[in-house]
C-alpha cells in the first residue's frame, strides 16, 4: 500500500488512495460503539436518577436497597413544591423570575454584542484595536471577585432582594462582544456593507438591516449559551437574593439547605423541575449548541 | 433614524441646506456612531466588573464591616493575618486538592472521547449532543443530586460499592473521600464540553500528518499519541487554564455538599472547604460580616489564579518543545 500510494501522480486517484488509507484507520468498531454507549449511559445517569428520586415518597427514598426504577409520585412531589404551605421558598415565583432574568439578559447580550462586534469589526475608528483588545483583556478578570464591593454597591442602589441586581451586572459580556466580532469578521461580506452605504444608510441601518440580519446563526448560539449560563447561575443571585423573591437555584438550594433532615424527594422534583427548560431547549436546538461550542473553541 | 427625518423636512429646505446637513450628520455618524455602539459593553464593565474590583482592593485595606458603622484605614493588616491564617491556607490546599483530581482524569478522559468521535460514526449527532448533556445540567442540580447519590446510608454509590464488596464509604466526611466526591461532580459536568473543544480542533488537523503517520506503520494508538496530543496543545493549554480559573473559584459543589446550611464551613474539620467558600464565610456565611477580610482573601484568590495559570501554561508549554 506504502508503495502503491507513493507511485500513483498526484490528481485523484491519488487523493482517493489517501482516503482509503485514513478510512482504514478511521473505522468505528463495536468496542468503539460499546466504549461511547458507557460514555452516553454515565451522562445520562444522575438526570435519570433525579427522576427516580422525584417519582418517589421520602420514605422510599431512605430505603434499601435504593429503588432503580421511578414511581408514581412525580406529581404528588411536583405539587407538594408548589404548595407554599411545606416549601420555604415560592417555587413559582422563582420560575418567573429566572424566565425574566435569563429573557433579559439573553436579548440585551445578544443585542449589545452584535451591536459592539459590528462596530469592531466593520467600522473605523480611533483605538479601535487597542479598545479591543482591553474588551479580551476583561475577559481575563475574574469579575465575580469583586462581589463583596458589588454587594455594597446593590445596598446603595437599594437592589439588594431584586432581581434587577441579578440583570443589570450581566447586560453585557466581553465574550460575547468577541464572538460577535469574529462571526462579522468573517461573516457578513464588505460589499453588502458598502452596498447598503451607496443607498444612503447610515451605519445605524447597516447595522439593522444588513449586519443583524446575517449574523442570526450566530445570535442563536450566543443566546442559547447566554439563556443556559444566566439560568444555570447560582453564587451571585444566591449572595443578593433572598427565599422570599429567589431565582430558581436559589429556591432550590434553600429547600435543600433548610431542613435538618434533607427531603430528597422533594429536593430532587426541585432539581428536575429546573434542568427540564434547559432539557427542552436542548432536545430541540442541541446540535446548533454543539455546532456554537466546536465553532468557538476553532477561533477562540 | 436621523437620515429619516432629514428626509421629512426636505420639503420646507433648500436642496443645498439639504445636502449639507445630509453630509454633517454622515460625518457625524462616522466619527460618533461607533464609540456609541461599543459604549454599552464599556459602561456596564466600569460600572460592574472594573469599579469593584478596584474598590475590592481598597476595601481589603481597612477593617470594613457591615455591623461597623465607620471603618479604618489598616494597610495590609488584613493581609498579615491572613498569611497566618491556618484556615485560609487549609481552604487553598483544599481547592487545589480539588483541582488536581478532578481537572487530570477530566482533560485524560476528555482527550479519549473526543478521539473516539472522531471516527466515522453512525448517530454522530447523538454521541455529541449526549456527550454535552451534563453541561446542561445547572450547578445546584448537579450538587445536589451528587450528594444524594453519596449519601452514606442510602446512597446509590455505595450500594453499588457494596455489591462488590467494598464497605460503606462516609464520603462526606472523610478528607480524601470527599474531595473524590466533589471531583467526580466536576469531572461529569465538565468531560464532555472539552471532549467537542478538542474534537473539533482535532477536525482541522491535517489528514496528511495521519497518513504520513499510517505509512511509517504508525496503528491508531501510536498515531494519537505522536500525532494527535502533540497537535492539540494549544488547545489543551487552552483548557488547563480555563479549568484553572474555574477549578480555583470552585464554590457552588462543595457549598451544596453537605445538605444542611453550613454557612460555607465545609465540612465539620473544613475537610473541604475551598477559597471562595471560606470567603463567603467572612462575607456573609457566618454572622461576622468582615468585609475587609473578604476582600483581602478575593484579592489573594486573584493573585493565586494568575501565578497558578502562568505555572501551567510553563508547564504545558514546557512539555511540547519537550516532545517536539
Amino acid at each position: 500500500m506504502v508503495a502503491q500510494s507513493s507511485a500513483i501522480p498526484r490528481g485523484r486517484s491519488r487523493r482517493r488512495v489517501h482516503r482509503a488509507v485514513a478510512r482504514r484507520f478511521d473505522s468505528a468498531g463495536p468496542l468503539t460503539y460499546l466504549f461511547l454507549l458507557l460514555v452516553v449511559a454515565g451522562s445520562l445517569f444522575p438526570l435519570y436518577w433525579s427522576l427516580v428520586v422525584a417519582s418517589h415518597t421520602n420514605a422510599a427514598v431512605y430505603a434499601y436497597p435504593p429503588k432503580l426504577l421511578p414511581g408514581a409520585n412525580l406529581f404528588h412531589n411536583i405539587r407538594r413544591l408548589f404548595d407554599s404551605g411545606i416549601v420555604s421558598v415560592d417555587f413559582a415565583k422563582a420560575l418567573v423570575n429566572s424566565a425574566i432574568v435569563a429573557s433579559v439578559v439573553t436579548v440585551s447580550v445578544v443585542f449589545l454584542s452584535a451591536l459592539a462586534g459590528f462596530a469592531f469589526a466593520k467600522l473605523e475608528f480611533r483605538g479601535r484595536k487597542l479598545l479591543f483588545l482591553l474588551v479580551l483583556a476583561t475577559l481575563l478578570v475574574p469579575v465575580q471577585l469583586g462581589l463583596i464591593p458589588l454587594y455594597i454597591q446593590m445596598i446603595h442602589f437599594g437592589w439588594l432582594n431584586s432581581i434587577k441586581a441579578v440583570i443589570a451586572p450581566n447586560l453585557c459580556t466581553a465574550f460575547g462582544v468577541f464572538l460577535m466580532r469574529q462571526y462579522i469578521v468573517g461573516g457578513v461580506p464588505n460589499e453588502l456593507i458598502a452596498a447598503a452605504r451607496v443607498d444612503g444608510c447610515n451605519s445605524w441601518r447597516v447595522f439593522w438591516h444588513v449586519v443583524l440580519p446575517a449574523v442570526r446563526p450566530m445570535a442563536a448560539v450566543l443566546g442559547l449559551l447566554t439563556f443556559m449560563n444566566t439560568w444555570n447561575d447560582f453564587l451571585w443571585p444566591f449572595i443578593v437574593l433572598n427565599a422570599r423573591n429567589p431565582t430558581v437555584q436559589v429556591a432550590v438550594s434553600d429547600i435543600a439547605t433548610v431542613a435538618y433532615v434533607p427531603d430528597y424527594s422533594l429536593i430532587l422534583t426541585g432539581c428536575f423541575i429546573s434542568i427540564l427548560p434547559l432539557l427542552a431547549v436542548f432536545l430541540l436546538l442541541g446540535r446548533q449548541i454543539v455546532g456554537g461550542i466546536m465553532q468557538g473553541a476553532i477561533k477562540g | 433614524m436621523s437620515v429619516v427625518s432629514g428626509t421629512e423636512n426636505a420639503g420646507g429646505q433648500g436642496a443645498a441646506g439639504l445636502r449639507l446637513r445630509r453630509r454633517v450628520l454622515r460625518r457625524l455618524d462616522a466619527k460618533v456612531s461607533p464609540y456609541l455602539y461599543i459604549a454599552p459593553f464599556f459602561v456596564v464593565f466600569g460600572i460592574f466588573g472594573l469599579f469593584p474590583l478596584g474598590y475590592t482592593a481598597y476595601v481589603s485595606l481597612t477593617d470594613r464591616n457591615l455591623l461597623a458603622p465607620v471603618s479604618h484605614f489598616i494597610g495590609l493588616h488584613n493581609y498579615a493575618l491572613l498569611i497566618h491564617d491556618s484556615y485560609f491556607w487549609n481552604a487553598v490546599e483544599n481547592t487545589f486538592g480539588i483541582w488536581f483530581l478532578s481537572t487530570v482524569p477530566q482533560l485524560g478522559l476528555a482527550l479519549v472521547i473526543a478521539h473516539v468521535l472522531n471516527t466515522k460514526l453512525r448517530a454522530r449527532t447523538f454521541f455529541r449532543m449526549a456527550v454535552l448533556l451534563p453541561q446542561v445540567t445547572s450547578l445546584v442540580a448537579v450538587a445536589l443530586i451528587f450528594t444524594q447519590l453519596f449519601g452514606h446510608d442510602y446512597g446509590f454509590v455505595n450500594y453499588a460499592l457494596g455489591q462488590v464488596g467494598v464497605h460503606h464509604v462516609y464520603w462526606e466526611s472523610g478528607r480524601l473521600s470527599s474531595w473524590i466526591a466533589l471531583s467526580v461532580m466536576i469531572i461529569w459536568r465538565w468531560t464532555g464540553y472539552n471532549a467537542l473543544i478538542y474534537l473539533a480542533a482535532m477536525q482541522s488537523i491535517p489528514e496528511e500528518l495521519y497518513e504520513a503517520a499510517a505509512v511509517d506503520g504508525a496503528r491508531r494508538f501510536r498515531q494519537f499519541v505522536h500525532v494527535t496530543v502533540p497537535m492539540l496543545r494549544p488547545t489543551i493549554l487552552f483548557t488547563v487554564i480555563i479549568s484553572t480559573i474555574g477549578g480555583l473559584q470552585l464554590f457552588t459543589e462543595p457549598y451544596l455538599f453537605q445538605p444542611r446550611a453550613s454557612g460555607g464551613t465545609g465540612g465539620a474539620s473544613r475537610q473541604y472547604q475551598t477559597i471562595v467558600m471560606y470567603l463567603y464565610e467572612k462575607f456573609l456565611g457566618s454572622t461576622q460580616f468582615k468585609f475587609g477580610y473578604a476582600a483581602a482573601i478575593a484579592w489573594c484568590l486573584v493573585l493565586l489564579i494568575a501565578l497558578f495559570g502562568l505555572v501551567n501554561y510553563l508547564l504545558v508549554s514546557r512539555i511540547r518543545s519537550a516532545e517536539a
